[in-house]
C-alpha cells in the first residue's frame, strides 16, 4: 500500500499510457466496424466472409502480432503504434461481428415503419437501426474494452510502457507487491472503461428509461 | 525483413533438431495445450452441467467470467512467484505455468457447458421427463448433447487461450514455441522473434480451423440443421439470418479472453 501511494504519479503515468492504448483502439475499431458490420448485417455472403476473415484475424496471439506487424508496417518494434494497431484489429474482429448482430435485431415492424415514413437507406441507419442497436454493440464494446486492458499489458514483454510494467519489473525484481499493484491498476482501469461505456450507452438510449418508468 | 532472410531461417536445418529444434517446441507447446485442456474439461463439464441442470450456483459462472478481466501477465507472474518456490523439482517453472493456463481456459470451457444447456429447449427437457427418463438421464441424452454446440465453441476459445497464453509463458521460463519470442527478444535475434511469432501463429490458425472443423461434423445433425435433406438444409440456410449460428452465440458474448 505504501509501496503504491509513493509510486502514484508513475502509475498514474502508466495508467495513462495504458489508457491510451487500449482506449484509441476501441474508438478506431468501432469506427471501422460500423461500415463492415453494417455489410455483414445486409450481405449473406459478405457476412460469412467478413466474420470469417476477422475471426482469422483474431485468432492471432497478441505477442506474435506485437512482434510480426513492426515488418510488416515498417515501424521499429518500440513502436506504441504497433499495439494501437494490434488493438484496433481485435477490437474490429470483436465488433464487426457485434454490430452485424445489433443491426440484424433490429424488429422488422420497425424498420417498415421507418421505410412508410420515409426513411431511405442511410438516414434509415442513422436515425433508427444505428440507434436501436446501441445496447448490442455497447454489450460488445465492454468486452473488447476488458479484454484490451488486459492484452495491452501484454506489451510490457516487448518493453512498451503501460501498467504492465509493473508485472515485468516486479517479476524481474522478485517484488509481488508491485505485480499486485499492476493487476490491480489493470483491473481499475478496466473498471472504469466499463463504466464510461455503460453511462455513454444509457445517455445514448433515452427510451430505454422511458419505459421502464 | 525480407522473406528470403525468414526462409533461410525456417531452412536451416539446426531449426529442426535438438532440444531447440522446432519439432521439439511445437511437441511441447502441444502438450501443455493438451494437459490444460484436459484438466480444463475435467473441472469444467462436470460443474457446468451440475449448473445448467440443478440452476443452483450460478454466481460460479459469473465469478468465472469476472476473472477473466485479470491480466493474464499479471496471473502469470503472481502464481510463478507463489507456486514457483514451494515446488522442489525440475517442474517448478511448468506447475505454475500449467494452474495460470488451466485458470484461464475453464471460463470460456465452464460458460460454453453452462450456456448450452441453460439455451436448451424447455419443452425438449419436459418431453424428455415425461418419457419417464431420470435426471441423470435427461443431462446425459437432451441437455449434454444439445450443449454441444456451445460447448465445443467454448473449447475453441479455451484453446487460443492457452495457445496465446502459453506463449507469453516463456518469460516464465516455460518451454514451448513462445521460446523462440522471448529468447530472441533477449539476444536481440529479431529474425527469430518473426519466425517464432509465424510458428504460434499458424499454430492457432491451425487449432481453431481444426476445432472449427469438429464443431460443424460432431453436433447431431439434428441440432444443426444440417444435411438432413435436401429441403431442410434449404430452410435452414434462408433462416440464417434471423437465428444466431451456434459458432458464433458464444463468440460474440465471451471471446473476452480469446487472444491474449
Amino acid at each position: 500500500m505504501t509501496w503504491a501511494l509513493d509510486h502514484l504519479s508513475e502509475i498514474l503515468t502508466r495508467a495513462g499510457q495504458h489508457a491510451w492504448l487500449a482506449g484509441l483502439p476501441l474508438v478506431l475499431g468501432l469506427v471501422i466496424a460500423l461500415p463492415l458490420g453494417w455489410l455483414a448485417s445486409r450481405t449473406s455472403w459478405l457476412r460469412a466472409s467478413l466474420l470469417t476473415t476477422t475471426g482469422l484475424l483474431y485468432t492471432i496471439p497478441s505477442l506474435a502480432l506485437f512482434i510480426l506487424l513492426p515488418s510488416i508496417l515498417g515501424t521499429k518494434i518500440l513502436d506504441p503504434v504497433n499495439v494501437i494497431v494490434a488493438m484496433t484489429i481485435y477490437t474490429v474482429a470483436l465488433l464487426t461481428r457485434t454490430v452485424a448482430d445489433g443491426l440484424s435485431s433490429v424488429d422488422p415492424s420497425t424498420r417498415q415503419a421507418a421505410i412508410a415514413m420515409g426513411y431511405g437507406g442511410f438516414a434509415r441507419f442513422r436515425a433508427v437501426d444505428l440507434p436501436l442497436a446501441v445496447p448490442v454493440i455497447a454489450a460488445g464494446l465492454r468486452v473488447a474494452a476488458v479484454s484490451n486492458v488486459s492484452i495491452v499489458s501484454v506489451a510490457s514483454l516487448i518493453g512498451i510502457s503501460q501498467l504492465g510494467y509493473f508485472l515485468t519489473d516486479g517479476y524481474a525484481r522478485s517484488f509481488p507487491t508491485e505485480v499486485w499493484v499492476g493487476i490491480i491498476a489493470c483491473l481499475l482501469l478496466a473498471l472504469v472503461f466499463d463504466l464510461v461505456i455503460q453511462v455513454v450507452s444509457r445517455a445514448l438510449t433515452p427510451w430505454t428509461r422511458a419505459v421502464a418508468a | 525483413m525480407s522473406p528470403a532472410t525468414i526462409w533461410a531461417w525456417f531452412t536451416d536445418p539446426a531449426q529442426w533438431s535438438g532440444a531447440d529444434g522446432i519439432p521439439n517446441r511445437l511437441a511441447e507447446h502441444l502438450a501443455y495445450t493438451a494437459i490444460t485442456l484436459l484438466i480444463g474439461l475435467v473441472i469444467a463439464i462436470p460443474l457446468g452441467a451440475w449448473v445448467g441442470h440443478t440452476g443452483r450456483l450460478r454466481w460460479l459462472i459469473t465469478g468465472a467470467n469476472a476473472m477473466r478481466a485479470v491480466p493474464s501477465l499479471g496471473l502469470l507472474f503472481a502464481v510463478s512467484m507463489f507456486v514457483g518456490p514451494l515446488i522442489q523439482s525440475d517442474l517448478a517453472f511448468v506447475i505454475p505455468s500449467i494452474v495460470v493456463l488451466v485458470l484461464l481456459a475453464v471460463p470460456p470451457l465452464l460458460s460454453g457447458v453452462y450456456a448450452g444447456i441453460e439455451s436448451v429447449d424447455p419443452a425438449a427437457r419436459d418431453a424428455a421427463r415425461g418419457m419417464g427418463m431420470t435426471g441423470w438421464q435427461v443431462l446425459t441424452r437432451v441437455e449434454l448433447p444439445c450443449a454441444l454446440p456451445l460447448s465445443l465453441s467454448g473449447l475453441r476459445s479455451a484453446t487460443l487461450q492457452v495457445i496465446a497464453t502459453a506463449t507469453i509463458a516463456a518469460s516464465v521460463s516455460l518451454g514451448g514455441l513462445g521460446r523462440y519470442l522471448i529468447d530472441g527478444l533477449a539476444s536481440r535475434d529479431y529474425v527469430q522473434m518473426v519466425c517464432g511469432s509465424i510458428l504460434v501463429a499458424a499454430l492457432a490458425l491451425v487449432a481453431d480451423l481444426l476445432l472449427a472443423a469438429v464443431e460443424r461434423y460432431a453436433v447431431s445433425p439434428g441440432i444443426s440443421g444440417r444435411s438432413v435433406g435436401v429441403a431442410r438444409s434449404r430452410s435452414s440456410r434462408t433462416g440464417e439470418g434471423s437465428r444466431p449460428d451456434p459458432s458464433g452465440a458464444t463468440r460474440s458474448t465471451s471471446p473476452a479472453s480469446t487472444a491474449t
